[in-house]
């Protein structure tokens, strides 16, 4: 009998009715470390929040039996005292306070009556720095002084200066380059030898190959299998085939009469550097281009960087020292401001919308509108809103968002109808070229078709369309041509013909070893 | 999709109308109706003109989800350049309202270039020049009140529009104040009806036409209420030709205008505007320009009528310019909003003002059920949002 650390039964959660987990079971032995694979979308998240009171006993059905007994954690507070500590992908650091302070961050090392210690903590900051390898670092200097990867293993070093038995890391080298990445791992197998289980999630399966005593894979939000090391095979090859073995279903409309043409856009030689720091390279040496008519995919895992690409061409919103050139229908073109791309016939409808699609306080036609007035529906800076009206019903009937009226305020709507109404604005700038990044994010499967419809209305008016998607299934469904995107370079290019989620998954890793 | 299709009447924009209607009839009653006189009524439009042009310039500051704590002061500096240049200097009156105008303008290109382009928040940039005109004026005026004005310059503050009186009741009346507010109403019913005739060309939901000709009654109500009693007064003021073209041309930027709606659209999602192709930089720029020009209308009218200028002026001006903003329904974090509204949340503050100085509450309680008045209403709108 092994001894289990961990075991979630059962478990089984639900979004507004769509089923994200899906009676999974997870069980971890004591001092392992234990690897957590999936697709985007798969549950992994999902799976850890539930374990650590994110989404509170009540709110999913199953058991979690911990040490032995059975957990009902409400908040993570709870779940903590138990000494189940979670470190999240985006760093949940205090980037002005210090180092010693952001280690005690709600842990404050106090003496009596509440009142901080400052001696105490700054000594205790060094003792648990010191677990992590950083021994000699001043914990008084504000903690973004410090790089992302040292960061990351101050995150760490404030989970153990809490009690921990059971250490939980989300895509802890997301972030890092290879040598923070090789320390941290190396770091996790220090730790299990000192008896702390470690859960990790992780794209890299080259990293996971190289820490992981068992590895659970997830798809769908249903567990798949679990693989142990010395028993299975746990190669690459073999954890892709448990992530990706689903049955394609006909979800895509197909595109039929669709002439593809000349090149019309075209990205040559582009280089960006991260905007928080100049030294590191987000995009390197990137050239693609789309013909009109044509479809072309950017998939990639989580930050691999599709969308900073996008964004970084996309009236320079992204980055710093960008270099390279842009060019529509045969002749360079400047995308220094939005207003320069829209005035080039460039859109681009982003990964997120209610931050950087919508107005949410607004009506559907001065949303749908807002990019295209200065140009289409004013004249001498008085609006037409008799014309924006038009248009607005236009595009409601053509894309069909459901609606009472255009004047209805897009908070109020669906995210697919929200989604269409992004889409709708950037088609009214009369674009040549649709960068669509993420375009089915968080909508249901019908709203996605009417999604994919559009995509195929556009390409059938000659437009050139790139679709950046996490979801493989999807750059497959609906791309002529897919670029495979890693570590901001291009590590492959597929054809329609060739391209399966396989093939896309050993592009990256072919390209995560060249790196090696 | 034939079923008629019918929408209530905006009840927060009336909503403001009908507080302002109770809030003034419960003070007539108060004062057993001597709120209600025309020398009042007169009073009312003259002593909150100023507040009204800030509210103007204030409501752009607060639709970026801003404010600008400057304009009091620069309303006392403006009003000073006035006095100097025409007491001292003995410039001709529109030299020295221009000179006003440029300086008014000059302070809003300083706090838009520190918001827009240095990236200082409005509120530290504003705090600053709310502190740094005080102080200029006070030292440009050596502390002493510069005036009097000559008649001409005061007309601007106190003067009345050329008057037709015949002899009514117990007094006269103006016929020029009743033919204003006939073609007013005219015009309120023609734009009515054009506006009910484009939504039905486009198939637009539609008010019930019960409630559109209440709200229309009611609007001519109170036009002739208030025209009828200028009438019995000394006819139109000045003030209020400058209120009504300022008012025009804003509610027309804002509503009608690619550069008003990119204020809203800034206001509503900061981000998405950018993406969006709008030089959110640009709109802060101009927003806080234009609260330097308006103040500076503010500050010549409010010198005009006062015949004087005095360091003291315009002091809690800005308080009461964002007060007016915020009761007349401005979101609090910016992006929604309307001129009209700010105009009547002035007119709330101005009527309360008005109604309890002369039931006889002294300004110390003022201050408190103004402060009160304000708390509601921004509370009211915040939990109507809540419940939608």
């Amino acid at each position: 009998m092994s001894d289990y650390i961990l075991e979630m039964n059962h478990i089984t959660k639900e979004f507004s009715g769509v089923k994200a987990l899906d009676d999974v079971n997870l069980q971890v032995e004591r001092g392992e470390i234990h690897a957590i694979c999936g697709e985007n979308g798969a549950g992994k998240s999902t799976l850890m929040n539930v374990l650590s009171g994110v989404y509170p006993y009540g709110s999913y059905s199953g058991d979690i039996v911990y040490n032995g007994e059975v957990c009902k954690f409400r908040n993570i507070k709870e779940s903590e005292r138990k000494g189940i500590v979670i470190i999240h992908q985006e760093l949940a650091l205090s980037p002005l306070l210090s180092v010693a302070e952001n280690i005690f961050l709600g842990n404050e090392q106090t003496s009596t009556k509440g009142v901080i210690d400052w001696a105490l903590t700054r000594k205790r900051a060094e003792e648990v720095l010191a677990k992590v390898g950083l021994e000699h670092e001043n914990v008084n200097l504000p903690i973004n002084a410090f790089g992302v990867g040292k960061q990351q293993l101050m995150e760490i070093a404030k989970a153990l200066a809490k009690k921990v038995d059971l250490l939980i890391l989300d895509e802890p080298t997301a972030a890092l380059n290879d040598e923070e990445s090789k320390n941290l791992l190396d770091l996790m197998l220090g730790l299990k030898k000192q008896g702390i289980t470690c859960i990790m999630i992780s794209h890299k399966l080259n990293e996971i190959e190289y820490v992981a005593d068992s590895i659970t894979i997830i798809r769908d939000g249903k567990t798949i299998e679990t693989l142990k090391k010395g028993q299975d095979d746990i190669s690459e090859n073999r954890i892709i085939k448990g992530m990706v073995g689903r049955e394609l279903t006909n979800r895509y409309p197909v595109r039929e009469g669709v002439t593809i043409g000349d090149t019309i856009f075209e990205v040559k030689d582009w280089n960006v550097y991260s905007p928080d720091d100049d030294e590191k390279q987000v995009i390197k040496d990137v050239n693609i281009h789309v013909k009109a008519g044509e479809v072309v995919g950017l998939a990639g895992l989580m930050g691999a960087g599709r969308t900073e690409l996008a964004m970084s061409i996309f009236g320079r919103n992204y980055g710093q020292k960008i270099s390279g050139k842009v060019l529509v229908n045969g002749k360079e073109v400047s995308t220094k401001t939005v207003n320069d791309c829209i005035e080039n016939k460039i859109a681009y409808v982003s990964e997120d919308r209610k931050t950087y699609g919508l107005v949410l306080i607004q009506n559907i036609r001065e949303n749908m509108t807002m990019a295209a007035r200065r140009k289409y529906f004013s004249k001498r800076g008085t609006i037409n809103k008799n014309d924006e009206i038009v248009a607005a019903e236009e595009y409601r009937k053509k894309i069909n968002v459901k609606t009472g009226s255009i004047e209805q305020e897009v908070g109020s709507l669906s995210g697919g109808n929200q989604q269409k109404v992004v889409l709708s604005k950037w088609m009214l700038t009369q674009p040549d070229v649709l960068i669509l990044d993420e375009p089915t994010r968080g909508i249901d499967v019908g709203a996605k078709y009417e999604i994919y419809c559009v995509i195929n209305d556009l390409a059938k008016a000659g437009k050139a369309v790139i679709v950046i998607s996490s979801e493989m299934p999807e750059v497959i469904g609906t791309c002529d041509r897919v670029y495979v995107l890693n570590e901001g370079e291009i590590a492959g290019e597929l054809t329609k013909e060739e391209v399966t989620q396989e093939k896309i998954m050993q592009c990256i890793m072919a390209h995560n070893r060249k790196d090696d | 999709m034939d079923k008629k299709r019918v929408v209530n009447v905006d009840i927060k924009q009336y909503g403001m109308i009908f507080m302002l209607i109770v809030i003034y009839l419960i003070f007539a009653a108060l004062t057993k109706g001597a709120t209600l006189s025309p020398a009042n009524i007169n009073n009312l439009v003259m002593q909150n003109g100023y507040v009204v042009i800030l509210a103007t310039g204030m409501l752009l500051c607060c639709l970026t989800g801003n404010v600008d704590l400057g304009v009091g002061s620069l309303v006392a500096l403006t009003g000073a350049v006035c006095g100097i240049a025409m007491v001292d200097h003995h410039m001709n009156m529109w030299v020295a309202i221009l000179l006003a105008l440029l300086v008014g303008i000059a302070s809003g290109v300083f706090v838009g270039f520190f918001v827009a382009y240095l990236g200082v928040p409005p509120f530290i940039t504003t705090l600053a020049t709310w502190l740094m005109w005080r102080g200029l004026t006070y030292t440009v005026l050596q502390a002493q009140t510069k005036g009097p004005f000559d008649g001409s310059f005061t007309f601007i503050g106190s003067g009345f529009l050329p008057t037709v009186k015949v002899p009514f009741g117990d007094g006269q009346l103006d016929l020029i104040s009743i033919g204003v507010a006939a073609v007013v109403s005219v015009l309120v019913i023609v734009a009515e009806v054009k506006s009910v005739a484009t939504k039905k060309k486009y198939g637009f939901a539609q008010n019930p036409f019960w409630q559109l000709a209440l709200k229309d009654c009611v609007i001519i109500f109170v036009v002739f209420f208030v025209f009828y009693k200028l009438g019995r007064n000394a006819g139109i003021p000045f003030v209020l030709v400058i209120l009504a073209v300022i008012v025009g041309i804003y509610q027309f930027i804002t509503s009608s205008t690619v550069a008003g709606r990119q204020i809203y659209a800034l206001g509503g999602n900061r981000k998405a505007a950018n993406l969006s192709g709008i030089n959110t930089n640009k709109v802060f720029f101009w927003v806080y320009t234009n609260s330097g020009l308006l103040a500076a209308v503010a500050g010549i009218v409010l010198a005009a009528r006062n015949a004087s200028a005095t360091p003291k002026a315009g002091d809690g001006f800005e308080m009461d310019a964002i007060a007016s903003c915020y009761i007349g329904g401005t979101a609090v974090a910016g992006g929604a909003g309307t001129v009209l509204g700010a105009v009547v949340g002035a007119f709330i503050m101005g009527v309360l003002n008005n109604g309890m100085s002369i039931y006889g509450w002294s300004t110390d309680i003022q201050k408190v059920v103004k402060g009160a008045v304000l708390l509601l209403a921004v509370t009211a709108d915040l939990l109507s949002k809540r419940k939608k």
